[in-house]
């Protein structure tokens, strides 16, 4: 796919990648072997119909692909972006595990040592780009007025379905839930809706035009949205229990860690989601036209290896960092960050420090961060994640002068509902207890997303979403009896 | 609770200082320091406000404790007197200690008068009440009475102070933080405070905390921040727009 220059794109918040044009679509399309057990599908956590989609964009029926994919991902323009596909549908795409279906497994070593032989591997190995082609169907939904469908004035008798928060998780049951003929009315706390799409993943990964737009779409089908209101404090979960038929918990991982090491409330240390916050929900980029302030230094240290710590390295880049390096306290392999988001970070000059870990932030006189003092980390036994601990090597000390740091070292649910609604279950975390259909310990209330699995992924939320919305759908029918 | 004017405002919290359910009101008194609290004290009546989330943190404690001596400075006396008819109603006695530099910037002051069992004025410069600091006045009241509980609200080097006071005499003292906040829900971590050597959220945690445990210093400190961001953004309203970017292409 193509991309924006990268010399130009460091210095603005527009989109990376710049999408495919109708020929590229066809021309990629046509790669797809439509296998007869496609794995792309197995790879998708909704089981969107890949192969389906696919065919349809060979025949230039672009309009049927994105109603396929409507079937069952109401988010297409943004999962087309943020997905983690090369882990998912691609991860498994029969192309990029050596095409299986006719072929022996002496056959496929033979192939296999042939390709290698003549350096193909890689040419061969490529699978089908799955994502850009749902990001391409999704767009050119958008460009030619295509909408999934309105609701009729008769859907929505069937019951009234109370939703908190109003990221990918609610969103997904929302949408499904309309379509069944339920009312939905989501509950956000901030003043704008998208949860982590809207205040975390920054716009030149995901531009806030696609999340305004799929939210449109679904008010259009007839989701309420009500900003402004914090469940656990405006309102309670009782009081939403009396007023609604079933709730809906879709709070997020929203609460930022910390790693409780000296120096971390100095100025210019700021969690990624405060980071991330103040530029990409209160859009303090543009500051002093808006109104929130944040302040970069020179020399940006960010902390961790996911897509936060990305994405906080990329925007210090983009509001004049002159040098943004990243510490992570594990290897290059093992960092849980999209790799296409790696490889983008890295063309765009962040450095990156692996196996270094701070182990205290010095200050000025005035409080402000200016140095990181770090260790260095050695891979040691397999932990629990499957992968080695790193352990600190003694006496390797040593310091790396910054004026700003970002510390993005993971996120939590937020403890507020579970401790102002008595008798729900938490775990170890803080998340909230759920089954695979998403009910929790009490009845009515169903939960799904990041609230009950800890920080996860878009398209796991929106699965979770979904399932919930049809156990929803169920107890509903159920009481009726 | 948190506000933001319009598109492009910042998020501010603002304490309710009264409310009246019936009518759908609530009270809040604010002081006009910054670009958004001048903008807001500059709408007229029928202009509406863009957003509003609240009411946000832990309600505060509300029992009869006995005897409280409630402490409020500058903007402080509005939530003070607020909390003051809240003890009252419960059967407390309260002595209420209010202060500001002047005369003319000290507020509430009739209506302090009425609600509280006592009124101590001070004023940095003796206009009105005794010259003096809250503190000061602090100082005599527990040496002559038997105070359970002090409550605080004001600026951070006035809780500072009331809660040393209140430390010497041994009695406990309740402060309302006034950290910077962008959510107020437990998010961002930009309201973050150390109580304890634990590192708090006001926003979800507080605002209100034992005076004694709180660090005092790193609040007076990260609240300088944007010290500079705060001051360019007000020379921008001032100025009506920003015309330095044509001139010299600035950051
Ligand atoms: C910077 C960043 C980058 C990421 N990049 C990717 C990526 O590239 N690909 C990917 O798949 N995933 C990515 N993720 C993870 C992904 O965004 C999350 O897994 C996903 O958003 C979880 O969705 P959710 O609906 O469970 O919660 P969220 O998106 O967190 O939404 C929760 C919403 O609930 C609101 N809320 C919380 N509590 C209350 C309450 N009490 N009352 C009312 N409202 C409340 C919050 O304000 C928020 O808007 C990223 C995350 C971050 C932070
Ligand atoms: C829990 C709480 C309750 C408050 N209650 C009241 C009240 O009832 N009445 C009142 O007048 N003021 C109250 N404040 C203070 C009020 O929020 C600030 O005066 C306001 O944010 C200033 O914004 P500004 O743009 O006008 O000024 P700015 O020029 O932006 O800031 C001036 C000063 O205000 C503080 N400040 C700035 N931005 C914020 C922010 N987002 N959050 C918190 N502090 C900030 C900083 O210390 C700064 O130095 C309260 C603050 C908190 C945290
Ligand atoms: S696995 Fe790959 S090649 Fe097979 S149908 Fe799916 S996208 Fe096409
Ligand atoms: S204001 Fe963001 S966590 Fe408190």
């Amino acid at each position: 796919m193509k991309k924006q220059d990268v010399s130009r794109r460091i210095k603005n918040f527009e989109e990376v990648a710049l999408g495919l044009d109708e020929t590229e679509a066809v021309l990629e399309a046509k790669r797809c072997l439509e296998c007869q057990r496609p794995w792309c599908v197995r790879g998708c956590p909704v089981g969107v119909d890949i192969p389906r989609f696919i065919r349809a964009i060979r025949d230039g029926r672009f309009e049927d692909g994105i109603r396929i994919i409507w079937e069952k991902n109401s988010l297409p323009a943004v999962c087309g972006r943020v997905c983690p596909h090369e882990v998912q549908c691609e991860g498994v795409c029969s192309l990029a595990r050596g095409c299986s279906k006719f072929m022996t497994a002496k056959g496929r070593a033979r192939v296999e040592a042939f390709l290698e032989q003549f350096n193909l591997t890689q040419k061969r190995r490529r699978p089908v780009s799955i994502g850009a082609l749902e990001r391409f169907l999704a767009d050119y939904a958008a460009e030619h007025g295509i909408t999934p469908y309105t609701a009729g004035s008769d859907m929505k008798g069937k019951g009234k379905v109370a939703l908190v928060g109003s990221g990918p998780a609610s969103l997904a049951a929302a949408g499904e839930l309309a379509r069944r003929g339920y009312h939905a009315t989501i509950f956000e706390a901030l003043h704008a809706p998208g949860g982590v799409l809207r205040y975390g993943i920054p716009n030149f990964r995901l531009p806030e035009e696609i999340i305004d737009r799929e939210i449109r779409q679904l008010k259009d089908m007839g989701v309420e949205f009500r900003q402004d209101v914090l469940i656990g404090r405006t309102l309670t979960i009782d009081e939403l229990l009396s007023d609604f038929d079933a709730v809906f918990i879709g709070s997020g991982a929203g609460a930022p860690v910390l790693m409780g090491i000296e120096g971390e409330n100095l100025n210019g240390v700021y969690s990624a989601n405060e980071f991330l916050t103040r530029v990409n929900l209160m859009e303090a980029y543009r500051f002093p036209e808006t109104d929130t302030p944040i302040n970069i230094g020179k020399r940006v240290v960010t902390i961790g290896g996911g897509n936060v710590a990305m994405d906080s390295a990329r925007v210090a880049l983009r509001l004049g960092a002159e040098e943004s390096i990243i510490l992570y306290r594990r290897r290059r392999e093992e960092m849980p960050a999209r790799r296409e988001e790696i490889e983008n970070a890295e063309e765009e000059g962040v450095e990156f420090k692996f196996l270094t870990t701070p182990t205290k932030y010095i200050g000025d006189d005035e409080g402000c961060v200016r140095a990181v003092e770090c260790i260095r980390m050695e891979p040691g036994e397999v932990d629990d994640s499957g992968r080695q601990r790193p352990v600190p090597v003694a006496g390797s000390e040593f310091t790396i002068e910054a004026d700003t740091v970002i510390v993005a070292i993971g996120q939590r649910p937020n403890p507020l509902i579970p401790t102002t609604t008595q008798g729900l279950e938490t775990g170890k975390i803080r998340n909230i207890i759920a089954d695979e259909s998403g009910r929790t310990s009490i009845k009515g209330v169903f939960a799904g997303g990041d609230a009950t699995t800890g920080a996860a992924t878009v398209i796991l939320a929106m699965g979770a979403g979904v399932r919930a919305a049809r156990a929803i759908a169920e107890y509903i029918e159920g009481c009726k009896d | 609770m948190i506000i933001r004017l319009k598109e492009g405002g910042e998020r501010i919290p603002l304490t309710i200082s009264g409310s009246d359910p019936k009518k759908g009101l609530i009270t809040i008194i604010f002081q006009e320091i910054g670009k958004t609290t001048i903008e807001l004290g500059r709408m007229e009546e029928g202009e509406s406000i863009l957003n509003l989330v609240g009411p946000l943190g832990m309600p505060a404690e509300l029992k009869n404790f006995g005897t409280v001596v409630c402490v409020g400075g500058g903007v402080g006396i509005a939530p003070i007197l607020y909390r003051v008819k809240a003890l009252k109603s419960v059967g407390n006695r309260v002595i209420s200690i209010i202060g500001a530099r002047n005369k003319d910037l000290l507020i509430l002051h009739n209506e302090m008068k009425e609600l509280s069992d006592e009124l101590h004025i001070a004023t940095d410069d003796g206009t009105l009440g005794r010259k003096g600091f809250v503190t000061d006045v602090l100082d005599e009241v527990l040496a002559e009475n038997r105070v359970d509980l002090i409550i605080a609200i004001g600026p951070v080097v006035m809780m500072r102070a009331v809660t040393g006071v209140g430390s010497a005499h041994g009695v406990r003292t309740v402060v309302s933080l006034n950290p910077i906040m962008v959510d107020g829900t437990g998010m961002c971590g930009s309201c973050r405070v150390t109580v304890g050597k634990k590192v708090r959220f006001a926003c979800v945690d507080g605002p209100e905390f034992d005076g004694e445990f709180v660090d005092f210093d790193e609040l007076l400190q990260r609240n300088r921040r944007y010290l500079k961001e705060e001051a360019a953004s007000l020379m921008v309203m001032r100025a009506g727009r920003c015309t330095c970017f044509e001139e010299t292409g600035c950051e």
